[in-house]
């Protein structure tokens, strides 16, 4: 009967029901947007250092992120690293920003990464043209499908200049998205150093497999002691490291995650005030209910009911409406991401702010006195 | 108190307001109810009858006096406390009959179960049970809104006797209801107290609940003034007329 007075309560004024529902409901995409842009951000972020193959990243000291780590580690710390007991291999990485020169005219920014497919140290995830063996064509170069406009060329076969040479799309990827809004770009590790006009010996980041059985702290610790130039760390600490170069020092996640507690309040004070004016219409019944011999807490399960009812709808429908712009976003050049886990936390968030919007109509009828039963 | 009440009111005293507004609404009644009679309580307006019976069904605390309820002293309990004793021993029904309206007639019977912990079939058969006690079999299903004031009274004295209490307190019960209306609400309490050997008191000033009472209890300025006992051997609707009652208190 909790359930049944609860649904009736609400149903009974359709329109205050609506307000409610309108209010978790954008309550919910804005906090799902905020979160999705957030994730859609790390992922992006992130993405090249999840799927390189490493277990420790060695970078130059103080290296902030994986497009802005120089090119400055040398052979010499990769043999150090070499000779370190535990490390299986070492795998040299060249990423820096550079200029990319279109054909019709005209220049904007890319992320070149340069590694050598055989070294299966990090190569681009999801070719949707072209092959491995084609990036290593001379020239080949291979970009993500989503940027073709952006980087003024139309698809395979296409040429343009990337820093200091010719480079011509002999491969596309779908989904790798850059953050930065530098699109990446792909080639091999020497025709990179080429074209950034640096050493052969010079690469951003030396990728480190460790051997089977290996301690990783113990690793991490014996190449920080070797390296004295640069930073060990695990894909974690590095993805951490990125993160918080792009999404805090800048600014742009404190942003979301600020859109994301603001969305969550407004919706609980949206909830707050229907539920207490609900309540107060109600509070006759309520005093009935008191004198019938009801305990508080029967009463409040009432009103907990009416709020985890409102919670539910408003979820079903804000993340059918979060969905759908996830859907229309999935093309752009800062896809939402939404996750299962995302989606849990959603839910638990949207009864946490009915639970808390319910305090203040809990209070309301804890001070209810049946006696007024005797005065209507 | 007799050794069959089952509610005793002994010496209740209850002050309303503070200060210069300090109203004694009760002074120092003395009350028991038995099972199986029917209680008028009458006075006229603003004579404590409704603040005295909200004292009897524990819904104020008496500023003195005690009360007992089933030989249980209600003194020094909590307010949840006192609501259980209202969920063990006592039904309410009302003037205004205080139905839930988003609730049906079976509904509004059953939340009365459902407070008190009885779930399920067991609620809904008994809900059903009850109302086809009080007439209303038919009505199960209808809405407060869609009954009439008799009707929904009747399903008011329904929820009131669900949970088998022995008491069953009653607010001007035929004040909204027409003569025909009243007179079925009184003798259906008056049928529930001698058949089911409950106690109702009902606080009223409608001269046409005399014929069904067993008992009148006469309030007037927050002290009972008098109580009369319907004679032996005279059947409830027959006798209307106070004169004819033997008087047992001055």
């Amino acid at each position: 009967m909790i359930f049944t007075l609860a649904l009736r309560n609400l149903l009974h004024d359709r329109v205050r029901l609506a307000v409610t529902l309108i209010g978790i409901l954008f309550s919910i995409v804005l906090v799902a947007v905020q979160l999705g842009l957030y994730l859609g951000s790390s992922e992006m972020i992130t993405a090249n250092i999840a799927r390189s193959n490493a277990d420790l990243f060695i970078t130059t000291y103080g290296a902030k992120s994986f497009e802005d780590g120089g090119v400055l580690l040398t052979d010499r710390e990769r043999h150090q690293a070499l000779a370190t007991p535990g490390v299986e291999s070492v795998v040299p990485l060249v990423v820096s920003f550079a200029e990319w020169r279109k054909p019709s005219g005209g220049s904007s920014r890319v992320v070149l990464v340069g590694s050598d497919a055989e070294d299966r140290g990090l190569i681009p995830w999801s070719l949707v043209e072209g092959t491995l063996d084609d990036i290593k064509a001379p020239d080949a170069i291979a970009i993500d499908r989503s940027y073709l406009g952006e980087l003024g060329v139309s698809g395979i076969g296409d040429s343009a200049q990337a820093a200091n040479g010719r480079v011509k799309i002999r491969a596309l990827t779908e989904g790798i998205r850059s953050f930065t809004q530098s699109p990446y770009a792909y080639t091999t590790l020497n025709r990179a150093r080429q074209l950034l006009g640096v050493p052969e010996d010079r690469s951003t980041f030396l990728l480190v497999k460790l051997a089977p059985g290996a301690d990783m702290a113990k690793v991490q610790a014996d190449l920080a002691g070797r390296l004295e130039s640069a930073d060990v760390l695990t894909k974690d600490e590095f993805e951490s490291r990125s993160l918080l170069q792009w999404l805090f020092r800048t600014g742009a996640g404190l942003a979301l995650i600020g859109g994301a507690i603001l969305g969550s309040l407004v919706g609980t004070v949206i909830v707050a005030q229907t539920l207490y004016s609900s309540t107060k219409d109600h509070i006759h019944e309520f005093a009935t209910l008191r004198a019938l011999g009801s305990s508080k807490s029967y009463i409040h399960k009432v009103i907990l009911a009416q709020a985890g009812l409102s919670a539910v709808i408003g979820y079903v429908l804000g993340m059918a409406i979060a969905l759908l712009v996830l859907y229309a976003s999935r093309n752009s050049s800062l896809p939402l991401v939404m996750t299962p886990g995302l989606a849990f936390w959603l839910f638990a968030l949207t009864l946490f702010m009915c639970s808390i919007s319910a305090l203040s109509a809990i209070v309301k009828v804890t001070k209810i006195d049946p006696a007024t039963v005797f005065s209507r | 108190m007799t050794t069959s009440s089952v509610l005793h009111a002994e010496n209740v005293v209850k002050e309303l307001g503070s200060g210069a507004g300090l109203v004694v609404a009760v002074k120092g009644v003395t009350l028991d109810l038995v099972p199986g009679e029917l209680t008028l309580l009458m006075g006229p307006s603003g004579s404590g009858k409704t603040t005295l019976l909200s004292i009897l069904g524990c819904i104020m605390k008496p500023t003195s006096g005690t009360i007992r309820i089933a030989d249980q002293s209600l003194d020094g309990l909590s307010a949840e406390e006192l609501a259980k004793i209202r969920r063990d021993h006592i039904g309410f029904i009302f003037q205004s009959y205080n139905l839930f309206p988003t609730l049906n007639a079976l509904e509004n019977v059953r939340i009365a179960l459902d407070v008190r912990g009885v779930k399920g079939f067991a609620a809904t058969s008994r809900s059903e049970e009850v109302l086809r006690e009080v007439g209303l079999g038919h009505r199960l299903t209808n809405y407060p809104g869609n009954l009439s004031g008799g009707e929904q009274q009747r399903v008011a004295v329904a929820r009131a006797i669900a949970s088998s209490p022995s008491i069953v307190l009653a607010d001007e019960p035929t004040a909204a209801l027409d003569s025909e209306n009243g007179h079925a609400v009184m003798s259906l309490l008056s049928r529930i107290a001698k058949e089911q050997s409950r106690s109702v008191l009902a606080v009223t000033h409608d001269p046409r609940t005399l014929g069904y009472a067993d008992r009148v209890v006469r309030i007037e300025d927050g002290r009972i003034v008098g109580e009369e006992r319907r004679p032996e051997g005279i059947n409830a609707p027959e006798i209307t007329d106070l004169t004819k009652r033997r008087k047992l208190h001055a």
